[in-house]
């Protein structure tokens, strides 16, 4: 690995190392462009990953301080656990399920497809399905992903069987294990699944992409890359002319460190990149970087979510293998005679005996509660991901009352649901309830909630400036050699994991930027 | 109290889905420590035999000290565990787990551990008595006159851990926990699921060994 000094204004720095920060890290790094990751959280491996849930929880999950507020129910039942995403080097490719799906062609352009709708900031991207099309080729290529470039499916588990039968009783088509960056063979040095099922909790095998162990060791191999973990970024500084030039860190001693930079990408995750952008906030830029638009911090999406469990007599031991292990895509289209606009996907998900009490019914408690728990074996488990609106008034600010272990103004999250959301929600729990009913299900449960996993949003791609925070490249409008690498830039959600369009978007930023500096126009 | 398994890991194979039935197979036992015996407040009890954890034990006696609370403080809280998340399955061991940690935690904090006195003198004058002693519809009637409160949240809270998340737990419930140790589920029943219709090849290809 590479060592560069604090006073080289050469390098790129890059805040953060999980989908956006680490791969743009690996591809920038391989062309020969000087590179400076600093990110928040300590490294871990595969050896070091812990299958423990709680445990793992508390090894991985960002747990500095966070509020909520809003009607969501994440504030009621997780008023200070909005998100569950991660603080480690791979950032919260260490935590992600594996789901790899393309945002569909119409879900770049929602403003002019789904019109106007009330109460939502809707607006089209500024770039198309087919501009992103090689690149998310490429993307799937580099995670591995299953059903594409000739990688096999995964085989289904028994959690999988049971949402098949029922979604095939039901008439649902487009019925499989999905598309996966989970090896269902030996692939790019990294071994086969082995069913742990513990995907969330950090792959022991390494068979689930993470750039922990593909884009960031690749980094340090080219001798361009370095990497400075437990190193928390407390702001971004720039120069008279309104350029960024430096960033201020907390390193692993704490001691306070200023990197300089030639050009800063931003990849925290939706909650941390506006809150840095704000936390900048300087005589130059009153309201935060980048944020003459008013925009940083709005128009959060966290995806409409909800997950159907479901009794059967017979035993499934759904926490056998593949915690995502399949899907129903058939509810993803846009189809308005369902009363809302958007889709949504079904993906099976299962939880072990601590985090079923934790998140099948947070608050329950009664014989009702009980007679779930001690059916844990027979439970099948799915999970309802669709697009939600994008909303001015759902936002990250920082909450001046409220500060983390550096002194730093806490995040607040603000959430109200759109009357589309709620539309959604209800219609997908009674397909996934209809699904398990079909499959032959003694009762089914809908689960409200769990803390945000797909934080999306809050400095959104935008074609004229006023609308969003940075253009078709992830560059901000305001500021050119300041960029946002991270899901921070979608102008709307999709109905899809974002986890591949963040890759997707962070090789082509790579591409941008390395054009850019040979230019000299950064 | 810690939590020791005996006779190292489940064994693999526990219990397959070509079962007929759900019910939770005998599996290998963790069995609670005894710890050394001081304090006052000292909970003890043992395992039913014939129960899944108690047939595997060495002993089937437990017992446990508390630091901070008087037993009937302690079986007070292992009590309302029960009106709680009531498990017939679950042994006294596993409630008395739950007073522990409320017990470890009145032991660090003295705002808590009045909190937590004061809760236990509410339930047992909301079951007009002896909470411990009243019957279950009496019980119920009584945890469920406290909630909203602090002593109500703290306790409940507290469940959700110290009832799920310990090996006794997990018998009982018949989930295994980590699963690398063993290689996974990928030879060990991931898919034998025999009572639905199997997928088809292309929605679920083979296993490629």
């Amino acid at each position: 690995m590479a060592k560069f000094d604090l006073n080289d204004d050469s390098v790129v720095v890059i805040i953060g190392s999980g989908a956006g920060g680490g791969t743009l890290a690996n591809e920038l790094a391989q062309k020969g462009i000087k590179v400076v990751c600093l990110e928040a959280g300590a490294q871990q491996s595969n050896a070091s990953f812990i299958n423990d849930e709680w445990k793992s929880f508390s090894q991985l999950a960002w747990l500095d301080a966070r509020t909520t507020s809003g009607s969501w129910r994440v504030a009621k039942d997780f008023a200070g656990l909005p998100a569950w995403i991660c603080k480690t080097v791979g950032g919260t490719t260490t935590h992600w399920a594996g789901a790899s799906l393309r945002f569909q062609e119409h879900e770049f352009r929602t403003r002019t497809v789904y019109g106007e709708i009330k109460g939502a900031n809707l607006l089209d991207w500024p770039i198309t399905l087919k501009e992103l099309e090689p690149y998310y080729s490429k993307a799937e290529d580099k995670m591995g992903v299953t059903r594409t470039h000739g990688i096999p499916g995964l085989p289904g588990n028994n959690n999988f069987k049971v949402m098949h039968a029922g979604a095939m009783k039901l008439g649902y088509k487009d019925v499989h294990t999905g598309n996966m960056a989970i090896n269902s063979q030996p692939r790019d040095g990294r071994g086969r699944c082995m069913q742990l099922g513990f995907c969330f909790q950090g792959c022991k095998s390494g068979a689930k992409w993470s750039t922990l162990y593909t884009e960031i060791p690749r980094a340090e191999a080219t001798g361009n890359f370095e990497l400075r973990s437990e190193s928390h970024v407390a702001r971004i500084e720039h120069n008279a002319q309104g350029r960024v030039n430096a960033v201020v860190y907390f390193d692993k001693n704490k001691k306070e460190q200023r990197q300089k930079a030639r050009i800063v990408c931003v990849a925290g995750n939706s909650i941390e990149t506006p809150r840095l952008l704000l936390l900048s906030a300087s005589n130059l830029f009153k309201d935060g970087l980048a944020n003459s638009s008013g925009q940083v911090g709005r128009n959060y999406m966290r995806h409409m979510t909800g997950s159907v469990y479901a009794a059967f007599k017979n035993p499934v031991h759904m926490y056998r293998g593949t915690t995502m292990a399949g899907i129903v895509r058939d509810e993803a289209g846009h189809n308005t005679k369902r009363g809302f606009a958007g889709g949504y996907e079904m993906e099976t998900l299962a939880l072990g005996l601590p985090f079923m009490a934790a998140f099948l019914n947070p608050g329950a408690w009664g014989a009702d509660f009980a007679w779930w728990m001690e059916r844990y074996t027979q439970l099948a488990g799915m999970w309802l991901v669709g697009e939600d609106m994008p909303r001015e008034t759902n936002r990250i600010t920082l909450n001046d009352k409220v500060k983390d272990q550096w002194g730093l103004a806490a995040p607040n999250v603000h959430f109200d649901d759109h009357e589309n959301d709620i539309a959604m929600r209800e219609h997908a729990f009674r397909q996934g309830e209809r699904i398990y009913q079909a499959a032959g299900a003694i009762r089914t449960f809908r689960t409200p909630p769990y803390p945000s996993t797909h934080n999306l949003g809050t400095c959104r791609m935008s074609a004229r400036p006023q609308d969003g925070v940075c253009n078709k490249w992830g560059q901000t409008h305001d500021i050119p050699n300041l960029f946002i690498s991270d899901g921070s830039q979608f102008t709307t959600g999709g109905a899809e994991n974002p986890t591949l369009t963040i890759v997707t978007l962070a090789i082509r930023q790579a591409d941008y930027i390395a054009q850019q500096m040979t230019a000299r126009a950064l | 109290m810690r939590v020791i398994p005996i006779q190292g890991a489940v064994p693999p194979s526990a219990g397959g889905c070509d079962d007929d039935h759900g019910e939770v197979p005998r599996l290998a036992l963790p069995l609670a420590r005894r710890d050394f015996l001081k304090g006052s407040g000292i909970l003890m009890g043992t395992l039913a035999t014939g129960t899944v954890l108690a047939t595997l034990a060495p002993s089937p006696v437990w017992a446990l000290e508390l630091k901070a609370l008087s037993k009937a403080e302690g079986e007070t809280l292992m009590a309302m565990g029960r009106v709680l998340y009531p498990h017939e399955k679950l042994p006294d061991a596993v409630y008395a787990l739950l007073a522990k940690d409320l017990d470890g935690k009145a032991a660090g904090d003295a705002g808590a551990a009045q909190m937590i006195k004061d809760g236990v003198a509410a339930l047992d004058r909301a079951a007009g008595g002896d909470f411990r002693k009243a019957d279950a519809q009496k019980k119920l009637a009584a945890v469920k006159s406290l909630e909203g409160q602090s002593f109500f949240g703290t306790v409940r809270g507290q469940c959700i851990t110290s009832l799920y998340d310990n090996d006794m737990a997990y018998a009982t419930f018949g989930y295994p926990g980590s699963a690398w140790e063993k290689g996974g589920y990928i030879t060990r029943g991931f898919q034998d699921l025999k009572w639905l219709p199997a997928p088809s090849k292309a929605a679920s290809p083979p296993v490629d060994l």
